[in-house]
């Protein structure tokens, strides 16, 4: 790998969202759309180039840097690479979907105004993930992970006039910016024991930073480690859409469905996923930290997975499905089994984003409407996307042979093998999480594709959509089917990440694993005694029942438990707290600051009342001066009889 | 010695300002132009100071040492370091936007308005270049005067009661610091700026020295409680007047503290650290949460400004606590680095977005966020200059608003986990203040008539804003060279500040 192809590879996509950006009126729409699928083509093509170097050809791993960014105190800030086989795989899967999603979008967007804004806004995320994945050092991972926080906010408020949309993007930022200040003191701690940004510093370091405390008070110290990895994974938790920071994510639907598939099901909110498993020199010798990220992984895996089911909206439902699909990955963090994490990170990617661009092209056929119960039995309209939309779920539940039964299975087994302090509730919650998410996939395969058809009205029969718009459907519809056959056995068993993630011997559950692993098609057998597949199959059964044979029954059912239903239609009541506690409070205390800080005691009791008091002592002091001789006299001795007395008294 | 390239940065505005006064209102065609060549010609004057400056050394470089009061051995002593420089090069910097900004929207006695900024600029470089007490002095005061007119004969209806404020405060603080430089003087016979650093000084002298410096300085930055001037002045100040106040005279406040109170006071500063560092964290948490509640634009940025100058004074004051915290001084160049590095980039975002609400306030007259909303639609490459600032505003980067707040809270964490815990809660406030502002004002659906009927961008306003952008942008990509110029000088502040001057 020669330093100019790594640049070359994030550069393309930022000069072509340049060219896009700035000159798209003029260059006009074609030539845009043009540029930057051309870019990013080349970068993905790239991309696969380097992953021949390094995962075929044996290459080494790289670490360049590319400039200074500044020096102070010694400390070097640099922008600069480290691409290893963990880097490679994140590159060639962000260039890859982000290519098939360009493709799309010239389907999706041809209608829209904005499109040479759009396509400039994709390529920039592309750049900026590139640049996250890519990146040797924390300064420049905080650059990318906010840029592309930006570039989410841009596109979730890219139609700017709907109130909804500009709602959504303000808290996704806000929110995401929470995750970015705990993220931010992660960075700052490993600087505090490090001297350095560089990831090879600190990761040599990290045994004795593991044996350091860092002092919290007079007489506080806390594990200096497991206080920066807590803070870290705040920043993954944010980005990552882990609860209590998940709010935003379903809200970010409001954004065009191109990016819900590219930046907030495939790419940009695994940032926090691939983050960790980076970091993992650092999180191994903390056990506290990993059990943090445990818990909370396993909750939102659970718990998002149950509000998949009462939602209504088709895009609403594949986003809970991937707020909880990352709670798995988040799971296999805290069990420290990074690859089977980056390994589900990457068939999620596929299949995710399949589900995703399949329910944009239901929405193009809809008119753009999205509420499921408008639709159904749409499979003989348009049937290349209600096949590659099955294909994405089958892959969602974990059907065995397609690619999220290996990533799946292998992530619940590895949960199991976990000593860890919560492996115990995690594993449950995420082997209950199994039956739900097919509860909540196959109430979505049914309601849209499926039974009686209550699009009426919408004008004309839908039809299938254009080629750009399933071309790239059937292009992610292979590797969501094969590439968990393909790969499952070199990246979780035959060591392919190689010292790119870092798992100290006692922890290593997948190594646990890879004793009792002969082969795919052993695999699969072995899986279909495990309770995860029955799970599954008893989530389908239920969602055939309720939504094609009794189809009263949910009704009921919502009715019968209509305090537990409220809950979860309200989502746990997490925005409500927010928008009606939380954010109404710290306005209270701005305003109480203002009104009653700056204006009453500075402005009213210390500035003007200064100024009152001098008015006083000036009116006061008026007096004095009456204009009578007698009064002056007197004055004079009662200040001579002062002095003299003064001196008397002093000398 | 002869007069050199300082004298020229100092006294080529100033003379050009008195020839835009002899022009007059009725040749105001004339005098714009000359305004703008002679802010230009400042500019391009300043380009030999950063090529020609050796980065090597911490001493001052294109001195010039003329005599000036004989009888108080005061001289006209002028040269630049790795601090002042790049305050210099600011101030050069943003002149020329205030300039064209003002070309066509200014009626009321514009001849007038274009020599105050001028002066202004001659003056604010003045401040920076001097290297003498008294000659340092006179220019800190003779600095307020076009700015008292800027407010008072261009402000808005409130305009009496905010010169009066801005005057007093700033005018009470600098007295005190005439107090302890003629103090200074009598002491050590020699108002020379490094005399003065040298000059040796008991802790109850520089106590007091350094709490009648701090009243000049804080009132200038300005740090809590005596900042409640600045909201006022803002809103009163034509958009002008508001982006050189912002982006000028504030720093002045925070050049004071690294070039006065650290180098003569460094005991008395370790000793009252606690002090500036409390009032500068409850600038960035309490002044953050102020702004989130403003309804007036001009008050949000000014509230957003004296939060992003606690970072300054933070940055600055966090030394001792680090060598308390790891038992040395490393991180404490790095807190400075950041101090500056922030002064830079506040003068260029701060300024930026007060010009953007002047491009509003000329089409609509309304300061208030209530009169906007869905100005993207009639405004789009406006709305794209905005969000890039707010964004620089937030401290995104990539933007020159990243690096001073990275440098700072890394090195605060140093010190203490505590203050890096408080200080990074910006990114959470700054963000939801300035994005809040963005969305209420930018985006939805054309709210009213008047949004309507606002005309995007033209190119005098393209190539104000433009410019801004290309520097913030810049200086968040690359800020080496930055960083690079002050490095020798900051190394010797540090030396300086650590160094007690009390007997042992």
């Amino acid at each position: 790998m020669t330093r100019n192809l790594l640049i070359a590879i994030p550069l393309l996509p930022l000069i072509a969202a340049l060219i896009a950006g700035l000159a798209g009126r003029r260059i006009g729409r074609a030539a845009s759309a043009g540029v930057t699928i051309l870019a990013v083509g080349v970068s993905c093509a790239l991309s696969l180039e380097v992953v021949r170097q390094l995962f075929f050809a044996g290459a080494p791993a790289v670490d360049i840097s590319v400039y200074t960014w500044l020096i102070s105190d010694g400390i070097r800030f640099q922008v600069g690479f480290l691409v290893d086989r963990l880097t490679g795989l994140m590159m060639a899967v962000v260039t890859f979907v982000s290519f098939c999603v360009h493709v799309y979008t010239i389907g999706y967007m041809r209608d829209d105004d904005g499109f040479q804004r759009f396509f400039s806004y994709i390529s920039l995320f592309t750049f900026s993930m590139l640049m996250l994945v890519m990146s040797n050092n924390f300064m420049q991972l905080f650059f990318g992970w906010e840029a592309v926080g930006v570039v989410s906010y841009l596109l979730i408020g890219f139609w700017y006039t709907r109130p909804s949309a500009i709602h959504a993007n303000l808290k996704a930022f806000v929110v995401n910016r929470i995750g970015d200040f705990g993220f931010v003191l992660g960075i700052a701690g490993v600087v505090y024991f490090t001297h350095s940004l560089d990831y090879a510093d600190a990761f040599a370091l990290a045994p004795a930073i593991a044996g350091a405390q860092l002092p919290l008070g007079a007489d506080t110290v806390v594990p200096a480690l497991t206080l920066i990895c807590i803070c870290l994974f705040v920043g993954a938790m944010g980005k990552s859409a882990q609860v209590p920071l998940h709010v935003w994510l379903p809200d970010s639907m409001e954004g065009p469905t191109p990016i819900s598939a590219l930046i907030h099901a495939a790419t940009m909110v695994t940032a926090g996923i691939f983050m960790v498993a980076r970091m993992s020199p650092l999180f191994e010798y903390s056990d506290a930290a990993l059990s943090v990220v445990l818990v909370i992984g396993a909750t939102t895996a659970l718990f998002m997975g149950f509000l998949g089911i009462v939602q209504n909206d088709i895009k609403r439902v594949i986003a809970y499905s991937t707020l909880s699909q990352l709670g798995y990955m988040t799971v296999a963090l805290g069990a420290s089994a990074y690859s089977a994490a980056i390994f589900h990170l990457m068939t999620h990617a596929f299949f995710k984003a399949l589900l995703f661009l399949a329910a944009g092209s239901v929405i193009i056929a809809m008119h753009h409407e999205q509420d499921m119960r408008r639709m159904g039995g749409l499979a003989k309209y348009m049937p290349i996307t209600a096949v590659t939309c099955w294909i994405g779920a089958l892959a969602l539940i974990g059907t065995p042979f397609f690619s999220g039964f290996f990533s799946k299975d292998a992530l619940i087994e590895a949960v199991g093998e976990s000593q860890r302090a919560g492996s115990t509730y995690a594993y449950w919650c995420v082997l209950a999480g199994t039956f739900v998410t097919a509860l909540y996939t196959f109430r979505l395969l049914f309601m849209t594709f499926h039974g009686e058809e209550r699009f009426h009205g919408h004008g004309g029969t839908p039809h299938e959509s254009p080629w750009v718009v399933t071309l790239p459907l059937v292009a992610l519809a292979i590797p969501s089917i094969v590439i968990g056959w393909l790969t499952i056995g070199p990246l979780l068993f035959g060591g392919a990440f190689g010292g790119s993630i870092f798992v100290l011997e006692a922890n290593d559950v997948v190594g646990e694993l890879g004793h009792e692993y002969h082969g795919p098609l052993g695999f699969v057998l072995h899986g279909l005694k495990g309770a995860p597949t029955w799970l599954a199959l008893a989530g389908v059964l239920t969602a055939w029942y309720l939504y094609m044979k009794d189809t009263t029954l949910p009704g009921r059912i919502a009715a019968r438990f209509a305090g537990l239903y409220r809950v979860l239609v309200n989502k746990y009541y997490f925005d409500w707290c927010n928008e009606r506690i939380i954010a109404p409070f710290v306005r209270l205390v701005g305003r109480i600051f203002w009104k009653g800080g700056d204006q009453l005691l500075i402005d009213g009791v210390l500035v003007n009342g200064t100024a009152r008091l001098i008015d006083w002592t000036a009116a006061k002091g008026r007096r004095i001066q009456t204009g009578y001789l007698y009064t002056y006299a007197f004055w004079m001795v009662i200040g001579l009889a002062a002095l003299l007395g003064w001196f008397l008294i002093r000398g | 010695m002869q007069f050199g390239i300082l004298s020229a940065l100092v006294w080529l505005p100033i003379a050009g300002g008195v020839a835009v006064l002899a022009l007059g209102d009725r040749r105001i065609v004339a005098g714009r132009w000359v305004a703008l060549l002679v802010a230009l010609a400042t500019l391009a004057l300043s380009l030999p100071l950063l090529a020609g400056f050796d980065r090597g050394t911490a001493e001052f470089q294109f001195v010039e040492h003329l005599p000036w009061l004989p009888a108080f051995n005061s001289w006209y002593h002028l040269g630049v370091d790795g601090i002042s420089l790049p305050l210099i090069v600011l101030s050069a910097f943003m002149t020329v936007p205030v300039v064209i900004a003002g070309w066509s929207v200014i009626s009321v006695r514009p001849a007038q308005y274009y020599a105050a900024f001028l002066i202004m600029e001659g003056l604010m470089i003045g401040v920076f270049a001097a290297i003498d007490g008294l000659l340092f002095y006179f220019f800190w005061e003779a600095m307020l005067i076009p700015m008292f007119l800027i407010i008072g004969v261009w402000g808005g209806p409130r305009r009496v009661y905010a010169t009066i404020k801005f005057f007093l405060y700033t005018f009470l603080g600098s007295v005190l610091m005439l107090v302890a430089l003629i103090y200074l003087y009598v002491q050590g016979g020699d108002y020379s700026l490094r005399a003065l650093q040298d000059l040796p000084l008991t802790l109850g002298e520089q106590r007091w020295i350094f709490l009648a410096f701090l009243a000049a300085f804080a009132v200038k930055v300005p740090m809590v409680p005596v900042h409640t001037w600045l909201p006022d002045a803002h809103v009163e100040a034509p958009t002008g007047g508001s982006v050189i106040l912002a982006a000028i005279l504030l720093k002045m406040g925070g050049y004071g503290f690294l070039r006065f109170s650290l180098p003569i006071a460094p005991d008395a500063s370790r000793e009252l650290d606690w002090l500036m560092i409390l009032l500068s964290l409850v600038a960035i948490v309490y002044i953050s949460l102020i702004a989130l509640v403003q309804t007036d634009m001009k008050k949000l940025v000014a509230y957003s400004s004296v939060a992003h100058m606690g970072f300054v004074t933070l940055g600055s004051f966090i030394a001792w606590d680090i060598a308390q915290s790891t038992g040395a001084y490393s991180g404490a160049a790095m807190g400075l680095d950041g101090a500056m590095v922030q002064m830079v980039s506040h003068g260029l975002i701060s300024g930026a977005l007060f010009l953007c609400v002047g491009v509003m306030y000329d089409r609509v007259h309304s300061r208030e966020i209530a009169a906007y909303g869905g100005v993207i639609n009639t405004m789009p490459k406006f709305a794209g200059f905005m969000v890039l600032f707010a964004f620089a505003n937030a401290g995104v980067p990539g933007t020159s608003g990243f690096v001073g707040e990275f440098l700072v809270i890394i090195a605060s964490y140093k010190a203490n986990f505590w203050y890096a815990l408080l200080t990074a809660t910006m990114l959470i406030t700054g963000a939801a203040y300035t994005l809040w502002l963005i969305k209420r004002v930018l985006y939805g659906p054309v709210a009213n008539e008047q949004v309507a009927k606002m005309p995007d961008l033209n190119v005098r306003e393209l190539l104000v804003l433009g410019m801004l952008a290309v520097s913030v942008l810049l200086l968040g990509i690359w800020p080496a060279p930055l960083l690079d110029i002050m490095h020798s000088s900051i190394h010797h502040l540090v030396e300086q500040m650590t160094t007690s001057k009390l007997p042992l």
